[in-house]
Parts: structure tokens; C-alpha cells; sequence
């Protein structure tokens, strides 16, 4: 049942039937709202930091003797958007094993950070970018030039890891 | 010069130049709304990012035309051209600044058509055309919402013609003509129309922000319930016109309401003051300025409110027209009728 007695239109009082006061006080508000501050980020020349929590494109850590993925396969099993394709080689080093081809299809990639809790080795960790741009589809498919990320650039990425995984 | 090509230059001028002002306002209104909504606006293109509405035809004219396969082709093509042609057909008759005396006595007016004495019903009647190109733009688009969002605009218009005409009616007994210059003339030095019709002003002003399908009476084009109105059908540049339309009307209703009002480019003792003679080059320049600085208030006013103000709902657009602005312009009738016709 509809309730037509004491709404909120009958408890109004003259000058806010009126209407007129009351959109002079908005437009005060909003004149006043013209010569705040912006919130505007310029963005690509003023860009955002984002902290060690957050989850940009996850990228392999490369150390001073090559990366540290052993191409165990796990974050390829676990990705829930297949997305990983790692195809596994042996090597002298004492890991015995690497990756010969790592791959992340940026297109398919959900930035769920799977990836990353799964591996063994600390490997896969989630970067801090986040602009990622590509003209084709063949470009979204980074291999390992563009995902090996030296380790000193993720050093509070792994801080955060340490601490809260 | 013959008085055609005379007033044949004096309409490009005009033309060109309305067109131009609508442009620059597509980049006030995006600056000024950003600026309400603590963002910046465009600023890339050009310096201040003056160069956006030249950005924004460019892109419009490399969109693809798409005309829906059951559409009624040539009216569908004639929709935006009417909005278009009657929001600039208008200004023929605005008078922006007095004349120009020339050597051998004649004078120079500076209005498309001068001294026309039905100038303002002219317009009246030239705006209600407009509501063709709305409703032939919803109809023949075969598409629900366009039909909704068209049906809409020719109600609501029709609505607010009339408190519209009614508020004007009052003006019209005090200047005791419908030519522009004589309406103006008879504001001269501060006398102007506001401050004797105030309610009247308040009248055209709401009925013109109706006119023009400007927020907070944008029913005709509600996005979240009509998609996007009578233009929802339509692309590219033919979308554009329609947008350009909008402004131009804005403009067009600014002037008017500055002529009927605002004394149009009267200011009291500034001209005197400056001794700046009736009839020379100077004092029509003078007044241009004056005209054209109290329509960008008027601008101003427009855009701020539509970005202040929540859509009407319906039936309260209705009843706001029908039973509150009507009613109000006919006591505003009968009261200046009884002031005129006692006090003079
Ligand atoms: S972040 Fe998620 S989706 Fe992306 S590669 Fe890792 S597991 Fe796959
Ligand atoms: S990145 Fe980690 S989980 Fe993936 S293959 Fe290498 S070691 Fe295994």
C-alpha cells in the first residue's frame, strides 16, 4: 500500500517547496566546487607508485647467474586462465634445471596472483605495472626477454611476500 | 553594395559565428563540468586543450555513417538538418549592437534582418519548428527509445512554448513592440525588462532551459532510461549536428533572453561616459562587447546549472509547466496589464 500521508513532501517547508532557495544553494556548492583543488592525475607524465601489495603483471626474477625459475611447471598447472606455457631444459648450475621457453599470454593473464603463491622457488612475482599495451595479439605474448625483471626491482614486492604469504 | 549581398555577408558572419560559439562552448561545457567535479577536462589538445572541439568534429566526421536498415531514410537525413538549420535560422533577427551611421545619412544596422516588426514572434514561431527535427529524428529512426525520447520532447516543448509565449506577452506590453530594436530602445539606460519582470524573467528563463533540452528538462535524451533519446539511431556527423544543435539553441536563447531582459546591449551612463557617439564604429563595438558579455553569463548559467541540478522526473516536468509556470505567467499578464494600464 502506498503511504500518502507525512512524506517527505508534505513535511517540507515553505521555501524548500519553493525550490528556488534551495537551488541557490546548490549552485553555491557547485560554484564553490570550481576553484577547489583538482584530484586529476596527469597521468602519463605524473604516474601513480603503487605499494609492494599491489598486483601488476607478474614477471620471472632474474639473479646475477640467470633466472631462478627451476620450469617445475606449477604455475602453468595452477593458472586458472592457462595462460603459462613453460617448457623445461637442463642446465650446469646447480638447479639442474631452467626454463628454455617461458611464456605469459598478456591477454589471457587475469592478474589473480596464482602464479606467484604457487611457486617453489620465488620465482614468478606479481610487478608493479600497469600500463600494458600491445597492437596484436602475437605481442601480447610476452616470452622471457620482456618478463625476466632483475631482482633488485622487486625487492619490496618479495618484502611483501615475506611477510603476509 | 546591393542590401542583398549586404545582408547575404552579415548572415555568413553570423552563421560562422554561431557556430564557432557552439563549438567553444562543447569545450566550456566539458572544462566547467570538470572543474564541478574536482577534475581538470580536456587540456591535451592544442593550448588549454583549445583545440578539443576541432579534435572532436575531426573525429566525428571519420565515424561511419550508420542508418538502421528500417529507418525512413530521407527523413532520418532531414531530422538533424531542421534542429540545425532552425537553431541558426533564429539569429537572423537578434540584434546584437545598433547601427553604423554612414557618410550619406543611411544606417548601417548591424542585424541579419533589421526592423522586422514581428522579430520576436518570428522567432517564437522558428523555435517551434525545432521540435520537427526532434520528433521526425525519434519517428523515423524505427527504434522505441528514439520514438520514446521524440514523443517526449514535442510534449514537453509544446508545454513550455506556452508559459514560454506567456512570460513574453508581458515584456511585449511594456516595449509595446515586437521589433528587437525597439524592444531593446525601450530598455534603455538601466531600465531594463528584469528588474520590472522579474517572475517573467524567471518564466523564459525556466521555459527556455526547456526550449533547449538543456538538464535539468533533458528528458528527451534520459540516458539511463531511453539509452540516448531521439540520437540514439544516429552517428557520425549527423549525431554532430544534433549536438552543435543543442548548443546553438543554448546561444540563441541567451540572446534572446539578453534582448527581452537584460536591456541587450544597453549599459546605464557607460557609453556617455566614454563619449562613445551613437552611430560610430567604436560605440557599436562597444556594444557588441556588452551583448555578448552578458549572453556568456547567460552561458555560463546554463551550463552550471545542468551540472548542478538533477533530471526532472516526468510527471513532475508536467506539472511544473502546466500548473506552475502557466498559471504564474497569466498572473504576470494581468498584473503588468493593470500597472500599465493604471500608471500610464
Ligand atoms: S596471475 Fe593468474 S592468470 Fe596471470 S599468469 Fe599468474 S596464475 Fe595465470
Ligand atoms: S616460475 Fe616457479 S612455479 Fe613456474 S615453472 Fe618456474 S619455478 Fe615452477
Amino acid at each position: 500500500m502506498n503511504v500518502t500521508t507525512n512524506t517527505r513532501a508534505q513535511r517540507m517547508s515553505f521555501w524548500e517547496k519553493l525550490y528556488l532557495p534551495e537551488i541557490a544553494k546548490g549552485l553555491a556548492l557547485t560554484f564553490k566546487t570550481m576553484f577547489k583543488p583538482k584530484l586529476t592525475r596527469q597521468y602519463p607524465e605524473e604516474r601513480w607508485e603503487p605499494l609492494g601489495s599491489y598486483r601488476g603483471r607478474p614477471v620471472l626474477v632474474l639473479e646475477e647467474e640467470g633466472e631462478r625459475c627451476v620450469a617445475c611447471g606449477l604455475c602453468s598447472r595452477v593458472c586458472p586462465a592457462l595462460a603459462i606455457e613453460v617448457q623445461a631444459g637442463e642446465t650446469e648450475r646447480e638447479k639442474e634445471r631452467y626454463p628454455v621457453k617461458f611464456e605469459i599470454n598478456m591477454l589471457r593473464c587475469i592478474y589473480c596472483g596464482l602464479c606467484e603463491e604457487v611457486c617453489p622457488e620465488e620465482a614468478i612475482v606479481m610487478s608493479k605495472d600497469y600500463d600494458i599495451v600491445f597492437h596484436s595479439q602475437e605481442e601480447a605474448i610476452f616470452g622471457k626477454d620482456k618478463l625476466l625483471v632483475p631482482i633488485a626491482r622487486l625487492q619490496e614486492r618479495l618484502e611483501f611476500l615475506r611477510q603476509y604469504k | 553594395m546591393s542590401s542583398l549581398t549586404l545582408t547575404l555577408i552579415k548572415g555568413a558572419i553570423a552563421l560562422n559565428f554561431a557556430l564557432v560559439v557552439a563549438a567553444a562552448l562543447v569545450y566550456l561545457e566539458r572544462r566547467i563540468s570538470a572543474w564541478i567535479q574536482y577534475r581538470i577536462g580536456p587540456n591535451r589538445v592544442g593550448p588549454f586543450g583549445l583545440l578539443q572541439p576541432l579534435a572532436d568534429v575531426l573525429k566525428l566526421y571519420t565515424k561511419e555513417d550508420i542508418v538502421p536498415y528500417n529507418a525512413n531514410k530521407a527523413f532520418h537525413r532531414l531530422a538533424p538538418i531542421i534542429s540545425i538549420a532552425v537553431a541558426l535560422a533564429v539569429l537572423c533577427v537578434i540584434t546584437p549592437a545598433s547601427y553604423i551611421l554612414l557618410e550619406d545619412g543611411t544606417k548601417l544596422f548591424i542585424a541579419v534582418a533589421p526592423n522586422v516588426n514581428v522579430g520576436f514572434l518570428l522567432i517564437l514561431a522558428l523555435t517551434s519548428i525545432g521540435v520537427y527535427g526532434i520528433t521526425l529524428a525519434g519517428w523515423s529512426s524505427n527504434n522505441k527509445y528514439s520514438l520514446l525520447g521524440g514523443l517526449r520532447s514535442s510534449a514537453q516543448m509544446i508545454s513550455y512554448e506556452l508559459a514560454m509565449g506567456l512570460a513574453a506577452v508581458a515584456v511585449l506590453m511594456l516595449s509595446e513592440s515586437l521589433d528587437m530594436y525597439q524592444i531593446i530602445a525601450s530598455q534603455a539606460n538601466g531600465r531594463w525588462n528584469i528588474f520590472f519582470q522579474p517572475i517573467g524573467f524567471l518564466i523564459f528563463l525556466v521555459a527556455s532551459f526547456a526550449e533547449t533540452n538543456r538538464a535539468p528538462f533533458d528528458l528527451p535524451e534520459a540516458e539511463p532510461e531511453l539509452v540516448g533519446g531521439y540520437h540514439t539511431e544516429y552517428s557520425g556527423m549527423k549525431f554532430g549536428l544534433f549536438y552543435l544543435a543543442e548548443y546553438a539553441n543554448m546561444f540563441t536563447a541567451s540572446a534572446v533572453m539578453t534582448t527581452l531582459y537584460l536591456g541587450g546591449y544597453d549599459v546605464p551612463f557607460l557609453p556617455s561616459l566614454l563619449g562613445l557617439q551613437e552611430g560610430t564604429l567604436a560605440r557599436v563595438l562597444f556594444e557588441l562587447a556588452i551583448f555578448f558579455g552578458k549572453v556568456s553569463v547567460l552561458l555560463f548559467l546554463f551550463i552550471w546549472v545542468r551540472w548542478t541540478l538533477p533530471r526532472f522526473r516526468y510527471d513532475q516536468l508536467m506539472n511544473l509547466g502546466w500548473r506552475v509556470l502557466l498559471p504564474l505567467g497569466l498572473a504576470n499578464i494581468i498584473i503588468t496589464g493593470a500597472i500599465v494600464f493604471f500608471v500610464r
